[in-house]
């Protein structure tokens, strides 16, 4: 045990003899925002899908939740959220049928799931849309409503791969405030984005380039490491090391 | 016609690319002639038959020889009485029995009546009256050997299985499998490859080029016009080289016929596509639309003469009826197009009527 | 290369069952200009684009590209305008060079032809030239696309969302190309649902909801900020941004990467004056360590007002 919400020490993944993951070692606290960067292709989404439990490691180990990757693997699904860019809700469903689907996937008892769909609509001011289709209500409340889902089961870390792609600015920072709410409550977040202002929200981050860690730290100290203004420059910096401007 | 040919090459590469859909559409004859073939074949061998011979003679002898030599019989047992028959039908031992009366060839002498009863396992009706054709034919053959010809007028009554004497069903069924591989191949294919550029989102690069649509069509269906012709030939060797399926007609009739069903085909595939949002509905409507007719109502399974009346005006819609027709005629009968043309003639109006209606529905825009 | 508008949009109404997707969308791109229109999804972009591609027919409205009306002159218009969908829209099980090739000859022309026109993207793709385009990381994916569309040397480009999912310096080099072809006088109509790339464009319409909100040069577009905004940081940012919600001029309050962006709502206070006043403010939240600067409005600022006054109105 060592007390993090997530510990991976020379996690590494072949494809063949393509590493798409190469030994990367890095913690994440309880209830720390974690910015997990890089480009297309480095390496982000293989690292996510083992740490999520969906795809063995070739080497290295890891724990998420205190239970380790590979002899837990059950434990850690029970313990973690995990929501993807094609966000994980069925869109003919209700938005209440999705979240008593998942509550009861999980094994949230039935009076929880009360109460707590309660408080997401109220939260997220979805309250009269308990019994809209999903695929009927704006992208920005999906967005929302698959985050505040994938919290329902209150897992100790919970996975967000590029959740923001493509909304508005203002829900886009709506979704963030939810973000630092989750942090606060203790849940640790791992997230993925394109939008490098958004690594500025982040406690720490880390910068993936060909499947190894190239930079991480708090936004600042990465600045300063990389010799950087902006995390624009630093990403420039790091990811095309001969074009930097 | 840059345009086409670089259509023509592109939709090759896909079918090439895809080496599974490939392997699968190149199989799939063989597979449907060797399964047709031996696994629902409707001719019986090896038959367990048991013989009640009260008074066996040099008559009754050469009857039984007969029989035996036969490969679609084996004489199980030899009783003198008809007792005991009853138990071994039902437990399966013999599914045939010939009860010969006594004295056979002094009845014979004196060109007495010959009642001979034959008993027919009948619980599957089918096979129990194929069973009981070779039986009868069998007997009836020795009993015109063995009556010497006494000069009187004789009149015999004798059904003669025509074109198929031996009543191989292996013959039967290989036109039905022509209409309905290349149903399959080319109508399912075509809708799927149409339908695969909405979901993707390609077709928008297609619409917005110059490319009129019944271009973007007709250069995509030229391959499968090549697969359909691929299927035909390897359905026709399969069916020959496995079960000595003979062709009695012309194969360039065959091939031009086989080319005429395929565009309608095509054209049936075009028109699912041009309704079908996506790949799966058009999988769905081109199984469900087409294969059901083409195997039931096409006279492929069923005979059309057995179909309750509606069906059977419905089965003059299903164009593999027709093809059907034209396909057995001349594999089967050795026909040529001075006795096929109405049907050629109905092919040909159904396929103009769905290529106009599909072209009719290509959209120039979206939405 | 003519001097007609390169694009005139006129009330452009466009309904899907009883959802209006555009609502009386007008603007114009001068021959030559790199035009953005910038929202998040669902604003109606790719509504906008696929009624001046021809591939949808405005329920009401009027749109000429190069001088020709998007609905008659549907044939004339096809061959001489180069798209790149929303979507990746190539055959990934073909290679890079086939899909090019195939585009190539469905405007009858072949890559020969287009070489001088594709030569600053096909330097960078010509490496992967055997590539199935399903196994191209993101970026690539999106030059292969901006490759097919130039192929055969259009006379305005338009792109839907061409970095949308592309990572930080993917999209920088996307839009250096971009630069380049509008350089040589092509004009480019593209959208984006990121902010940042604003900057790129000679001028941008800002779309929610349909309707254009504004449409300036993007310099222009933060200056036009109605209300003092300034910069606040602090250590703990969401304690901070509750109480600057909590004061009672506070028009808006928003994370901005480090730091909180606050807008007054009061048109003509003081910098000073608001400084002293929420200084106080959060001092009495109990949050210390609190600085605030007034700040020049971003584009993102701007959508963020003006798309909070269509929300209002």
């Amino acid at each position: 045990m060592t007390g993090h919400a997530i510990d991976a020490r020379a996690l590494t993944r072949r494809f063949g003899s393509f590493t798409a993951v190469d030994a990367i070692t890095f913690h994440v606290e309880p209830g720390e925002v974690f910015g997990f960067l890089g480009a297309n292709g480095a390496g982000k989404t293989t690292a996510i899908r083992m740490l999520i439990g969906v795809l063995a490691p070739t080497s290295g180990s890891a724990t998420v939740a205190g239970y380790d990757l590979k002899t837990q693997a059950e434990q850690v699904r029970r313990r973690i959220g995990y929501m993807s860019q094609k966000f994980s809700l069925y869109e003919d469903l209700t938005v209440q049928e999705n979240i008593t689907l998942y509550g009861g996937i999980y094994g949230v008892s039935d009076r929880d799931i009360v109460t707590r769909t309660g408080e997401i609509l109220g939260r997220i001011g979805l309250e009269h849309a308990g019994d809209e289709l999903v695929r009927d209500i704006p992208l920005g409340w999906k967005q929302q409503l698959a985050f505040c889902v994938a919290l329902l089961h209150r897992p100790a870390v919970v996975f967000l791969d590029e959740p923001t792609g493509g909304v508005d600015p203002i829900t886009r920072r709506r979704f963030w405030e939810l973000i630092y709410e989750a942090g606060a409550a203790g849940t640790s977040v791992l997230v993925t984005t394109h939008y490098l202002d958004e690594a500025e929200y982040c406690r720490r981050i880390s910068i993936m380039v060909d499947g190894a860690i190239a930079a991480m730290g708090t936004p600042a100290e990465v600045r300063k490491a990389v010799g950087a203004e902006t995390l624009d420059e630093v990403f420039l910096k790091l990811t095309r090391p001969g074009t930097a401007a | 016609m840059r345009a086409f040919v670089g259509f023509v090459r592109k939709e090759t590469l896909h079918l090439l690319r895809d080496r599974q859909t490939l392997a699968i559409l190149l199989l799939f004859p063989v597979v449907q002639v060797l399964i047709f073939g031996f696994a629902v074949r409707t001719d019986v061998r090896d038959i367990a038959i048991a013989i009640v011979d009260p008074t066996p003679d040099v008559a009754t002898l050469e009857l039984r020889e007969r029989i035996d030599a036969s490969d679609r019989f084996h004489i199980v047992g030899v009783a003198p009485s008809a007792r005991g028959l009853d138990p071994q039908f039902r437990g399966g031992a013999i599914r045939q029995a010939l009860v010969l009366p006594a004295g056979v060839e002094r009845r014979l002498g004196r060109g007495d009546s010959l009642p001979v009863q034959l008993l027919t396992d009948g619980s599957d009706p089918n096979t129990g009256g194929i069973m009981q054709g070779y039986a009868t034919a069998i007997v009836e053959r020795w009993y015109r050997d063995a009556v010497p010809a006494t000069g009187a007028l004789r009149i015999e009554a004798r059904a003669r299985m025509r074109y198929n004497p031996t009543l191989e069903s292996s013959h039967l069924f290989v036109p039905g499998l022509v209409a309905f591989v290349l149903t399959i191949v080319s109508a399912l294919m075509t809708a799927i490859s149409i339908s695969r550029e909405k979901e993707t989102g390609t077709m928008e690069m297609l619409l917005v080029s110059p490319i009129r649509p019944t271009a973007i069509v007709a250069g995509k269906v030229m391959p499968y016009i090549g697969l359909g012709f691929v299927s035909v030939l390897l359905v026709l060797v399969a069916a020959r080289a496995v079960f000595g399926v003979p062709l009695r007609g012309s194969l360039v009739l065959l091939l031009a016929e086989s080319g005429l069903y395929i565009v309608t085909a095509l054209a049936l595939g075009i028109v699912i596509s041009t309704k079908a949002p996506n790949q799966r509905t058009a999988m769905i409507a081109a199984l469900a639309g087409l294969m059901m007719p083409t195997l039931l109502l096409s006279g492929f399974i069923f005979p059309l003469d057995s179909l309750p009346r509606v069906l059977q005006y419905l089965s003059y819609a299903v164009p593999a009826r027709w093809f059907l027709t034209i396909v057995r005629g001349i594999m089967i009968k050795g026909a040529g197009l001075a006795t096929l043309w109405q049907e050629t003639l109905i092919l040909m109006g159904m396929t103009l009527f769905l290529l106009a209606k599909g072209s009719r529905g290509l959209a120039i825009r979206l939405g | 290369m003519s001097d007609d508008p390169a694009v005139e949009a006129q009330g452009l109404v466009r309904r899907f069952g009883d959802d209006a997707a555009l609502h009386e969308v007008s603007f114009d791109v001068a021959p030559g200009e790199l035009y953005g229109i910038i929202g998040p999804d669902g604003a109606g972009k790719t509504t906008l684009f696929r009624i001046l591609v021809t591939l949808l027919l405005p329920d009401a409205g009027t749109a000429r590209v190069l001088g020709r009306d998007v609905v008659k002159d549907l044939w004339n218009l096809r061959s001489r305008i180069g798209y790149m969908p929303g979507r990746f829209s190539l055959y990934p099980d073909l290679s890079v060079a086939e899909n090019l090739g195939f585009f190539a000859a469905l405007f009858d022309t072949t890559i020969a032809e287009a070489r001088e026109t594709i030569a600053p993207i096909w330097v960078q793709l010509e490496q992967f030239a055997a590539r199935r385009a399903g196994a191209l990381s993101g970026g690539m994916k999106q030059k292969l696309a901006l490759c097919c569309a130039l192929v055969h040397r259009p006379e305005i480009l338009f792109l839907d969302e061409p970095t949308t999912g592309v990572d930080a310096v993917s999209r920088k080099e996307f839009w250096d190309l971009l630069a380049r072809l509008r350089d040589e006088g092509l004009p480019i109509v593209v959208s984006t649902p990121y902010m940042d790339e604003a900057i790129r464009c000679d001028r941008v319409s800002l779309m929610q909801g349909g309707r254009l909100l504004v449409t300036d040069r993007p310099a222009e577009i933060g200056r036009g900020y109605p209300r003092p905004l300034l910069a606040v940081r602090g250590s703990n940012i969401l304690g901070l941004l509750g109480a600057l919600r909590g004061f009672p001029h506070a028009a808006a309050v928003w994370p901005f990467g480090e730091a909180l962006h606050y807008t007054d709502a009061r048109r003509d206070a003081q910098v000073e004056q608001i400084t002293r006043e929420l200084a106080a403010h959060v001092q009495s939240a109990g949050l210390s360590g609190v600085s605030m600067s007034p700040i020049a409005a971003s584009i993102e600022d701007a959508f963020m007002w003006y798309m909070a006054q269509e929300q209002a109105a």
